[in-house]
């Protein structure tokens, strides 16, 4: 455990020293900052918080920017350091591999996390201090935050798969783009427009729910608008996937399984391969 | 060479090793031990092997059929962790995190191998980098690289060290300091293996040299017996009084080669088996013959033969 915490220590003074962390902490607060402030607008008709119409503006958005942000983190972890020959020197060092793979994971989950929940934490103070103190709706923008977190964690996994797989860095670039691409977009796009033409109603409810369960942005997107009372009333698709009886749970163990697949694969991958 | 009956000493043993990368065969049968406090030196062309060689005495890359021992374990092992804790490594053109101070990167390191700030500092000023340690490593040049790479090769007082090709990108002086700390290394009781070029600089320091040629390992032993095993010129000068010279040459000259006459010296060589009756022979002239030194085939010379050589 202790070589893991001495390499995260190092990811994490990296995100530090080239201002990644002070970056996405600034992108997030302000995004943050705005949704909230564009979102106070409506809550007069409807009898929600104004916490939670910033929760589901914040995860419609951070649906997109999450996952692009934890695959700018990891596409470089492996293969920038095959390319340069730092990876050829820490190996002789008494780490075994999957310590280095955990190692880099500890570190760019806390890197997103302070990211995260300093970015996101101080628009709930700017939020809380401009309505006069009501924290209705907290649970809510933690389940937010946490679940913010772990969508980052899978899309680092996902970003090492392409590190461990591809020889050179713009591959891999190029690569985390297109794994963006059809996981946050294309997915979706796909399956929505199958729904539109599927006029015969192939797809049936039941179906549908498992197509959108197994994608890790749907599930966060599930769990983000419909657990918690105030937020399902005013979120549309939230109705969908309630009906369907879709628990937390559930949906928790589909983003931890996205986390565990491919960083296991990334792993065996890494102990098969010769420096 | 070393004896099988000896497995108990030997900190490295290399049995039947052979690497093929694809189709390529970059190393062929490869049988080599070492033993606790010698300073091997590896010699070939680039691309003889000697970087794979090391990478699988490193447990970086697996054989393709043979079997590496390192400090008694298989380095490939995650076992083998303990053994990287008394193991340093300085590979060929080393490379660090750039955009970390020289400070930083020795830390780093210095933290995984369980070494105290106090002894990386040490370091850090035996390498000549302590002014340095503030700037970043993009900033560093060639040699100080390989200075800070020499450094982290050295932290927590490693039994066994692996140099490639440490001397590129120094200078005479920092190459001299250089081979003292080995030096040092050496007096406490480290074996170090050492791939070179510079032929000169390593040949009084090895106490084996094992030449690499298209991966296979053309030869392995001491000077001497490298020496044995070729049939190669040994060298006399004579030292003559004035004016003798020409008749030393000319009184030798039905025997032996001379190479050069000058007016009080003669250089002339012979093969190993005529070098006791020439020495008797020269000692019979009696006052004529001043001074006189024999000259052995260099190391160089015996590379040279050895890659000549057609492989069998």
């Amino acid at each position: 455990m202790k070589m893991v915490w001495i390499l995260a220590l190092k990811e994490l003074r990296d995100g530090l020293r080239n201002r990644w962390i002070a970056a996405a902490i600034i992108l997030l607060a302000t995004l943050a900052i705005v949704l909230s402030l564009m979102g106070s607008a409506p809550t007069g008709s409807v009898k929600v918080s104004a916490l939670d119409i910033t929760v589901i503006n914040l995860a419609s958005l951070s649906v997109y920017l999450i996952p692009l942000i934890a695959l700018m983190l990891s596409f470089d972890a492996l293969v920038g350091e095959f390319e340069r020959g730092t990876m050829l020197l820490l190996l002789t060092y008494p780490v075994t591999r999957w310590q280095v793979i955990m190692g880099k994971f500890v570190g760019h989950v806390l890197i997103l996390f302070v990211a995260i929940f300093a970015g996101y934490g101080s628009a709930l103070l700017f939020m809380v201090t401009m309505t006069g103190g009501s924290i209705d709706g907290w649970q809510a923008y933690f389940m937010m935050m946490t679940s913010s977190l772990l969508l980052g964690a899978v899309f680092v996994a996902l970003g090492y798969l392409v590190s461990v797989l591809v020889k050179e860095r713009a591959t891999a670039i190029g690569s985390v783009i297109g794994l963006w691409l059809v996981f946050v977009v294309l997915y979706d796009l796909i399956l929505f427009g199958a729904l539109l033409l599927d006029k015969q109603q192939v797809i049936g409810q039941k179906l549908f729910s498992v197509l959108m369960l197994i994608s890790p942005t749907d599930s966060y997107r599930i769990l983000n608008l419909s657990i918690f009372e105030g937020v399902s009333q005013s979120a549309g698709i939230a109705g969908l996937a309630s009906g369907a009886g879709i628990s937390t749970g559930l949906l928790f163990s589909v983003i931890l399984i996205w986390i565990i697949i491919p960083l296991a694969t990334t792993l065996y991958i890494f102990q098969q391969k010769e420096l | 060479m070393v004896e099988e009956k000896n497995t108990i000493n030997n900190i490295i043993s290399l049995k039947s090793v052979s690497k093929q990368y694809g189709k390529d065969n970059v190393l062929n049968n490869i049988n080599f031990d070492v033993q606790a406090g010698e300073c091997i030196v590896l010699v070939g062309h680039n691309g003889a092997g000697k970087t794979t060689l090391m990478k699988l005495m490193l447990g970086l890359t697996r054989p393709t059929s043979g079997k590496v021992e390192v400090l008694n374990g298989n380095p490939v092992l995650s076992t083998a962790v303990e053994q990287r804790l008394s193991l340093g490594y300085l590979p060929e053109s080393v490379a660090f995190y750039d955009a970390m101070t020289g400070q930083e990167v020795l830390s780093f390191y210095a933290e995984l191998k369980g070494a105290s700030k106090n002894e990386y500092l040490d370091l850090l000023e035996l390498v000549g980098l302590s002014g340095a340690s503030k700037r970043k490593i993009a900033t560093y040049s060639k040699g100080m690289r390989q200075r800070l790479g020499l450094a982290q090769a050295m932290l927590g007082d490693p039994q066994l060290l692996f140099l490639d090709e440490p001397t590129t990108g120094l200078d005479p002086v920092l190459r001299q300091q250089f081979y003292e700390l080995i030096d040092q290394m050496h007096k406490k009781g480290a074996t170090s293996i050492i791939s070179s070029h510079a032929l000169s600089e390593v040949e009084a320091r090895a106490n084996r040299f094992v030449i690499m040629k298209k991966g296979v390992m053309v030869a392995c032993g001491t000077l001497e017996e490298l020496y044995q095993q070729v049939n190669l010129p040994i060298r006399f000068q004579l030292k003559a009084q004035v004016g003798h010279a020409s008749v030393i040459a000319e009184h030798l000259g039905s025997k032996i080669s001379v190479h050069q006459v000058t007016e009080q010296f003669v250089e002339i060589s012979c093969f190993k088996e005529e070098k006791m009756p020439l020495i008797r022979h020269i000692s019979g002239l009696g006052d004529v013959v001043q001074d006189m030194h024999v000259i052995p085939p260099r190391l160089d010379e015996i590379y040279n033969h050895f890659m000549s050589v057609e492989l069998s």
